[in-house]
């Protein structure tokens, strides 16, 4: 059975969830993302795997939510707030979501899964560092050369060729 | 661990749920970026629950690659979104009709 803190985490990550899809302002929306990351990192602390907590804090919460926030700050004030959706589309939404959580649900409950527990000490965080330079070594280097090629391609996307011919009439 | 392998898998199933109602629901396209950050999210869980039960470290470290790659991701939409909006002075992915530059 679940314990206080876990309760606790569970409301918070889920909350949160619903209230950065929910809430007016997009700048408040992505300081629920914010707590949804922060819930899940938490969740990860009480799996016993405190290097992917870690890894996750230092990611999401901080730089890809700031990210984010920045990137609502440079759109119109106008746009931050506006809320367009149909209505229609958001009940089947709603119904899709139920639908999903029941079948999923219904499926992990009629499996085995629920007399899994484990006495097992945790795994010695050292393990994954092995597991980097060892066995996985190509795909560290891939993802090296992945999240280089991104960030240039982020670069080049968002730079703006105008500004530098406005700069020199001025 | 007082914890059941189940509690973590249905937390993920229900970030899961509300991941892809925001993906269909939104026309924002901020907060379907959101959307996909809480699926992205719900895996990495599911990744790191079954891998302290079983127990293994290799969950942990591809839960460590999709982390990395993720912000990736989230550098390169946030790009588009900004080039989008730039473009169409929108954010609503309903306007974004053409593909012409």
């Amino acid at each position: 059975m679940a314990d206080a803190v876990f309760l606790g985490l569970a409301v918070i990550t889920i909350g949160s969830a619903i209230a950065a899809l929910e809430v007016r302002s997009l700048i408040y929306g992505s300081i629920a993302l914010m707590g949804t990351l922060g819930g899940i990192a938490g969740f990860f602390l009480l799996l016993d795997s405190p290097f992917v907590a870690m890894f996750q804090i230092a990611v999401y919460i901080g730089s890809i939510a700031v990210l984010i926030l920045f990137t609502v700050m440079l759109v119109r004030r106008q746009l931050i707030f506006i809320k367009i959706e149909d209505k229609r589309r958001r009940y089947a939404g709603i119904g899709l979501m139920l639908s999903l959580m029941l079948a999923l649900g219904a499926v992990i409950l009629s499996s085995g899964i629920k007399t899994i527990t484990t006495d097992e000490p945790p795994v010695d965080f050292r393990l994954i560092g092995a597991d980097f330079l060892t066995y996985y070594w190509p795909a560290l280097v891939l993802m090296g050369f992945i999240l280089a090629s991104s960030v240039i391609g982020a670069l080049t996307l968002a730079r703006r060729e105008d500004l530098t011919n406005d700069q020199h009439n001025a | 661990m007082t914890n059941t392998m189940l509690d973590f898998v249905i937390v993920s199933i229900a970030l899961l749920a509300i991941g892809i109602y925001g993906i269909s629901v939104k026309r924002n396209a901020i907060r379907m970026l959101f959307a996909v950050e809480m699926i992205v999210n719900a895996a990495n869980l599911n990744l790191v629950a079954f891998a302290r039960f079983i127990p293994n470290s290799h969950g942990q470290t591809f839960a460590l690659f999709s982390i990395a790659i993720a912000a990736a991701e989230v550098a390169v939409g946030l790009a588009l979104i900004i080039v989008a909006y730039r473009m169409y002075k929108n954010v609503d992915i309903a306007e974004f009709r053409s593909l012409k530059g």
